[in-house]
């Protein structure tokens, strides 16, 4: 992957091939290249992979089946009036595409996920699985208690998976790794916001969704050559808002959603997305207990989203106010899966807070296969017009 | 849990002059000078509450109370209004929605603003965004107590010593500046061992039906029979004494062969079917939906909807000699904290021990930590038992979901089905 005079369009057709494929041939192959290799999968929205990586396994990112799978299967499990992801996960489940798959954790997000886990213990009870609890409550020495407990937990359990131990060394060097990755992607963030139009959220999105998929390393060195390529790129500046779009940090809208968004006049500056390799914000300690420096980082540097509870009333919703300032952005999209218990509970208190903040919004909800996209499309074109209008 | 028309049984009227003194406590606080704890139903801190002299308000039973008056449907539509989803929990819409239109109690008096939010975050993620959203509105402070979910089909120490270390750092410090009363655990003790003979006495009665015919309607019935221990009185001794009033209206059914009383106020003897319900009941068309059990002959058995406030069937008893950790294992061990295995083992096991015909299903639309794989446990526990499962749809507290025509089908169909499996025929799902 690496290499100087990579071209976006290069890295691109890399990152959308692993975005289409859902048999996940990146993994298989990983997986094949040496014996006693083990993938782990994990859900959205936030999982520690630094401990998958520290126990020699391939963390993998399923994000559900997208938009081009059929559901067929997943429909027997969950009805109609839930959110898509837990079928279409089931789906890639029951059709064999995950036969590969050694474990998954099921982090904490909601209730739909909560009970998927459980599913899955039921339909696939050979695979290792766990469900990823983190804590709602931040002091270090109650949440913080807990969450070294609860790390030291999912530890023995890959130890176990993997008949190998892992030492603080191996979760050290993982973490570095994974801090040199947040690192980048935030200059990838840094970057679009700056120039969006020479990093199209289009493109950022596959980039960062096949990050959650390969090796961290090669990861680390595809942003780099993404920014190096991105910033030759000629590419017009056009008369577009910048707008972040929130709201989208679990099940995600088909490739096609944003590009509409982008289409109608706006530069999406700050996201949600597949949020797993960001939601620690800054660099995790790599000296010390990592267990600690994992918890601490969790506890008191993690992103606001709709899975956590935010314990002073008075700034709930602040945390996307300062991001909109920070990027700059004129206006907000908040955009939910349809039955999104956690961003359609949030939604009210979050565009409050922006609406005090004088910071325009609209809000829609989409599935992981919705095909319509006109109206999508006439909506964030509405929006555009009315701030370059009346801002 | 709540209260429609026709009250007969003299448990019920004792239930009902309960419901009203607490409602006159919340309602009357300002003239009292008590504080109000505003509490969700699974995982409630009653015993503890009350060693400061707070009393309980519980949003999710003023839902149902709204349901039953037929006033929630226009409080969904109100919250809607204001921008929230038509697609979550129609409880916290008809809480919030109740609050535009004068938040009204039952007894005419308006709720007052809560001194205190105590959310205690067991088995369902709407718990914690509703609090926020009411934190918005009363501007009051709000005690999270996060209790993990049993995922992994059972606790640990690590998870009750993370709840101990919040009731101890947390809650019970927050309860006393709010209260302005000094904790003492003995006085918890005290309650708590009200709570458990409370709890001997509802487990009796539930477990009763396993006789035939059986003298309880363990879905229908036993949202009364729930009321006092899962709400604002377990600890008390008028949930001790209403148990005890409970139980002798029960043996009493017993020993004259009757079954439960229906709404009608006739006994409900002449039972052909058996049935296990998994997931709450709908409010809004509560009497009506009942009717369409009986009348078909169904009576229910057992179910899962009164196990969300405690497991005490399965062995769980408040316990006097280990207060906190007790209330910790209390909140763990509630039905909707537990995964779904452990709920498929449970139901499957109820179908068995209880004799009964198969498991209906009652999937509420708004409802993700009942409803989110409800299909899985329908097959699930069909597979197991070899008896036919069914599912029918309807929702909590918003009458523009309750299909009545649809659900009779559904029921008709289903109840051929077991007639169908009693001839030796096979069975077959009756669902979506
Ligand atoms: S999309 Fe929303 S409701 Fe569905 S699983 Fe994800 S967080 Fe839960
Ligand atoms: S989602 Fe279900 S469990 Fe949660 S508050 Fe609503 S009805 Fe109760």
């Amino acid at each position: 992957m690496s290499g100087k005079n990579k071209s976006v369009a290069d890295i691109m057709a890399v990152c959308q091939e692993m975005f289409e494929d859902l048999n996940f041939n990146y993994a298989r192959k990983w997986k094949a290249a040496k014996e006693g290799r083990k993938v782990i999968g994990f859900l959205p929205v936030y999982s520690p992979i630094e401990m998958i990586h520290a126990a020699g396994c391939l963390p993998l990112g399923i994000f559900g089946g997208g938009d081009q799978m059929e559901v067929i299967h997943g429909d027997a499990y969950y009805q109609s009036y839930i959110c898509r992801i837990p079928r279409s996960t089931i789906e890639l489940g029951v059709t064999n595409r995950l036969d590969f798959v050694d474990g998954m954790i099921f982090p904490f997000v909601c209730d739909v996920i909560r009970n998927l886990s459980g599913i899955w213990k039921l339909m696939f009870p050979n695979v290792w699985s766990k469900f990823f609890d983190t804590p709602q409550n931040y002091d270090k020495s109650i949440g913080g208690t807990y969450y070294i407990q609860e790390l030291q937990e999912l530890k023995e359990g890959l130890e176990t998976l993997t008949g190998r131990k892992i030492s603080d060394a191996d979760i050290q060097r993982s973490i570095g790794l994974y801090n040199e990755n947040r690192r980048l992607i935030r200059e990838v963030y840094a970057f679009r916001a700056k120039q969006p139009w020479l990093a199209p959220t289009s493109e950022v999105y596959v980039l960062m969704r096949a990050g959650l998929m390969m090796d961290v390393e090669e990861h680390n060195q595809m942003l780099k050559d993404y920014m190096a390529a991105a910033a030759k790129e000629d590419r017009p500046k056009r008369d577009n808002v910048r707008i972040s779009i929130y709201g989208s940090f679990c099940e995600q809208p088909p490739l096609n959603l944003i590009k509409s968004i982008e289409m109608a006049g706006c530069y999406v500056v700050d996201d949600d997305y597949s949020l797993n390799n960001r939601f620690l914000m800054v660099d995790v300690p790599t000296t010390g207990n990592p267990l600690e420096a994992l918890a601490i980082t969790y506890l008191e540097n993690s992103v606001e989203t709709s899975c956590k509870y935010v314990p002073d009333g008075k700034v709930k919703g602040q945390f996307h106010v300062d991001a909109v300032k920070a990027c700059g952005a004129e206006g907000v999209i908040y955009a939910t899966p349809s039955f999104c218990d956690p961003a359609l509970l949030d939604r009210p208190m979050v565009c409050n807070k922006l609406s005090e903040a004088g910071i325009p919004y609209i809000a829609f909800k989409y599935a992981e296969n919705s095909g319509q996209m006109q109206p999508i499309r006439e909506q964030a074109g509405t929006f555009a017009d009315s701030i370059k209008l009346w801002s | 849990m709540s209260k429609p028309e026709a009250v007969k049984e003299p448990s019920m009227d004792m239930q009902k002059a309960m419901i009203a003194r607490n409602y006159e406590a919340i309602t009357s606080k300002h003239e009292t000078g008590r504080k109000v704890s505003n509490t969700f139903v699974p995982g409630n801190l009653n015993e503890l509450l009350m060693c400061f002299d707070i009393v309980n308000n519980l949003p999710e039973i003023n839902a149902i109370q709204a349901g039953m008056r037929k006033a929630s449907g226009g409080y969904i539509m109100e919250a809607e209004k204001s921008g929230h989803s038509e697609d979550v929990c129609t409880y916290v819409k008809a809480d919030i929605g109740q609050m535009s239109k004068g938040n009204i109690a039952p007894n005419g008096k308006p709720y007052p603003v809560p001194d205190v939010l105590m959310l205690s975050y067991t088995g369902c993620y709407t718990f914690m965004k509703w609090f926020e959203l009411l934190r918005e509105e009363y501007k009051c402070p709000t005690l999270m107590l996060h209790v993990p979910y049993e995922g992994d089909g059972h606790s640990t120490k690590n998870m009750r010593d993370y709840i101990v270390k919040q009731l101890k750092e947390v809650v019970i410090p927050g309860l006393e500046q709010v209260s302005g009363v000094k904790f003492d655990i003995d006085r918890l003790r005290q309650y708590l061992k009200n709570s458990a003979k409370a709890e001997d006495d509802l487990v009796w009665c539930l477990e009763q039906g396993k006789v035939k015919p059986s003298p309880i309607d363990a879905y229908f019935g036993g949202v009364y029979y729930i009321g006092p221990i899962f709400t604002a009185f377990r600890g008390t001794e008028d949930a001790v004494s209403y148990y005890e009033m409970l139980r002798k209206e029960v043996q009493g059914r017993i020993e004259n062969h009757q079954g439960p009383m229906t709404p009608e106020g006739t006994y409900f003897n002449d039972q052909k079917y058996r049935l296990i319900v998994e997931g709450p009941p709908n409010w809004t068309n509560f009497r009506e939906f009942w009717k369409m059990f009986y009348d078909e002959g169904a009576v229910v058995v057992a179910s899962s909807y009164t196990k969300v406030g405690g497991l005490y069937d399965q062995g769980f008893r408040h316990d006097p000699d280990n207060p906190l950790e007790s209330l910790a294992d209390y909140c763990l061990g509630c039905y909707t904290n537990l995964n779904l295995p452990t709920r498929v083992d449970l139901l499957a096991k109820y179908v068995e021990e209880y004799e009964a015909d198969g498991l209906l299903i009652n999937s509420i639309k708004s409802c993700n930590s009942f409803s989110a794989g409800q299909l899985m446990i329908m097959k699930e526990v069909e597979r197991r038992t070899g008896r036919p499962g069914a599912f029918i749809e309807t929702d909590l507290v918003d009458p523009r979901y309750f299909s009545a025509a649809n659900v009779k089908n559904r029921l008709e169909s289903y109840f051929q089905m077991i007639e169908q499996k009693r001839r030796g025929g096979g069975s077959k799902t009756v669902a979506a």
